[in-house]
């Protein structure tokens, strides 16, 4: 156990960490949009961010990949205007791990949103609240249970990836090489003992996450009284 | 003075309307459901569109496309589901709204919810929460306080207790009121304006004595309940006819009970000469 080098998991966890921070702030504006507008465009918009959950990691890897290289417009502007290169750096597999868990944290903030009394935000704008004051005061406070599910299943869902970090990011030992990365290099060397306990230690964790997400909102949900 | 001249689709029908409300009046809106009462009340506070005008004591509400923000209306408006904040106790409901604790204590004194101020919603009554609803709508004093069913979901008892509320609260802020309901004792006893919808126009507009009794002068009973049950007793038939929350047995004779269906409306007249009253 000595020589498990933990910098996979930790390496994990930052990027998990990272992305569910920013993809918060990034999806929380179009959750409660799309939870309130009557818009036409609403499917389509709908259908466009939850794109990466049907779509096989490589093809959103492949994209990536084109559209994060020196010579695409993105890779440019990122070259250029922040000094970062995009293909096999952390920053990439960051913004890669936006796209790739959008829905994850869309949908549930959505849902969530949707589930409240149209009514109870109505209120809010008669008593002369704004649309941000009524997300943050009124709407957010009553959808916790959505609220942790969406960041829980977020960081997981990034901690879990594979396809699209690979292809993005490659495996460069502390920038790049997560564990899910780790795992699958220790099993192409057949270093099968290794893959094992990173394995468990995944599995473990995946478990402990996902049982603290159901507890929490089997509590809250007795507590204020849904399904009694 | 508001004057309201809109129109709009609903359903199937159009909702199309002429109405002038005097300042500080109390204004009830009846008729029968989907007749655009609750269309109307959304549409004077910004919560739905509409074409037409609208306005204020002359400033426009509604103009053609121009809209004002309900954010900007400053009215007051219960729901009848109460749509309190659930995550906010019963105080904070009413000083999210406006920051002036005198006036939350003033209200909820006056409605008798001042020791419920730190609880929240979801561990209050129907009754409870629709107080504290009212308070919550009068937070920024509005110049008019709308009301949709706000007591349609209550018991009786709780019923009257807070028409009490709702009419002193109307006298002290001075509001102009208008409140949707089915309940004749609950528009007589508020409202000095009757205006009854039928499929989006008014079919009536004027006191509740004119509007609500259908015979008036003609000295009679009238009730309208649900036949429940035909029984046959000797020669006659009794119908047990359920009429609001109480149930009453009429003598009916053979000929009228083939003409009368278990579970249909029906009608029960008698004349009142003399009728006993008690208290």
């Amino acid at each position: 156990m000595s020589g498990i080098d933990f910098g996979p998991f930790l390496l994990s966890f930052k990027l998990a960490a990272v992305t569910t921070l920013l993809l918060f702030f990034i999806a929380l504006p179009l959750a409660w949009w799309l939870s309130q507008t009557r818009c036409r465009c609403k499917p389509f918009i709908e259908a466009v961010t939850s794109m990466p959950i049907v779509l096989p990691p490589s093809v959103l890897g492949f994209y990536l990949l084109w559209a994060f290289s020196g010579s695409s417009f993105l890779g440019e502007f990122f070259q250029e205007y922040f000094g970062v290169k995009l293909v096999f750096s952390f920053t990439g597999l960051v913004v890669a791990s936006i796209l790739y868990s959008f829905p994850f944290m869309v949908q549930p903030l959505q849902s969530g949103f949707e589930s409240l009394s149209r009514r109870m935000i109505e209120a809010a704008y008669l008593g002369g609240k704004s649309s941000l004051t009524t997300l943050f005061r009124v709407a957010l406070p009553n959808i916790k249970p959505s609220l942790i599910t969406a960041l829980i299943v977020t960081f997981a869902h990034t901690i879990g990836e594979f396809g699209v970090v690979l292809m993005v990011g490659g495996s460069i030992p502390g920038e790049t090489k997560v564990a899910s990365v780790a795992i699958y290099e220790f099993v192409e060397i057949m270093d099968y003992e290794t893959a094992h306990i990173y394995s468990a230690i995944m599995v473990a964790m995946s478990f402990a996450v996902l049982l603290g997400v159901y507890l929490f909102n089997h509590r809250y949900n007795s507590r204020i009284g849904i399904g009694r | 003075m508001i004057e309201i001249e809109i129109s709009k689709p609903l359903g199937g029908m159009r909702l199309a309307l002429s109405l002038q409300i005097e300042e500080g009046s109390f204004v009830a809106l009846t008729g029968p459901s989907g007749s655009g009462k609750t269309t109307l009340l959304r549409i004077l506070a910004g919560l739905e569109g509409a074409r037409g005008r609208i306005s204020v004591d002359g400033r426009a509400w509604l103009d053609g496309k121009s809209s004002l923000a309900p954010q900007k209306r400053g009215i007051g408006f219960i729901f009848q589901e109460y749509a309190l904040f659930e995550n906010m106790s019963v105080e904070e409901n009413l000083l999210f709204i406006e920051k002036d604790s005198a006036l939350a204590s003033h209200l909820l004194e006056m409605t008798g919810m001042a020791q419920f101020k730190d609880r929240l919603p979801s561990t209050l009554s129907g009754g409870q929460k629709q107080r504290v609803a009212l308070c919550r709508a009068l937070m920024k004093r509005p110049g008019i306080l709308l009301m949709d069913e706000p007591l349609s979901a209550l018991d009786p008892a709780m019923r009257q207790r807070l028409q009490g509320d709702i009419l002193r609260l109307h006298r002290e802020f001075g509001t102009t009121t208008i409140m949707v309901s089915h309940d004749p004792s609950e528009i007589y006893r508020l409202a000095e304006r009757v205006i009854l919808l039928h499929h989006g126009s008014v079919v009536a507009d004027g006191s509740p004595k004119e509007i609500l009794m259908k015979s008036s002068g003609s000295q009679k009973f009238s009730f309208e309940g649900e036949l429940l049950d035909l029984v046959r007793v000797d020669a006659v038939y009794v119908a047990v006819v359920a009429i609001g929350q109480q149930l009453v047995e009429v003598v009916v004779a053979k000929e009228e009970a083939k003409r009368l269906q278990i579970g249909k409306r029906v009608q029960i007249a008698t004349k009142a000469f003399a009728p006993m009253i008690f208290q």
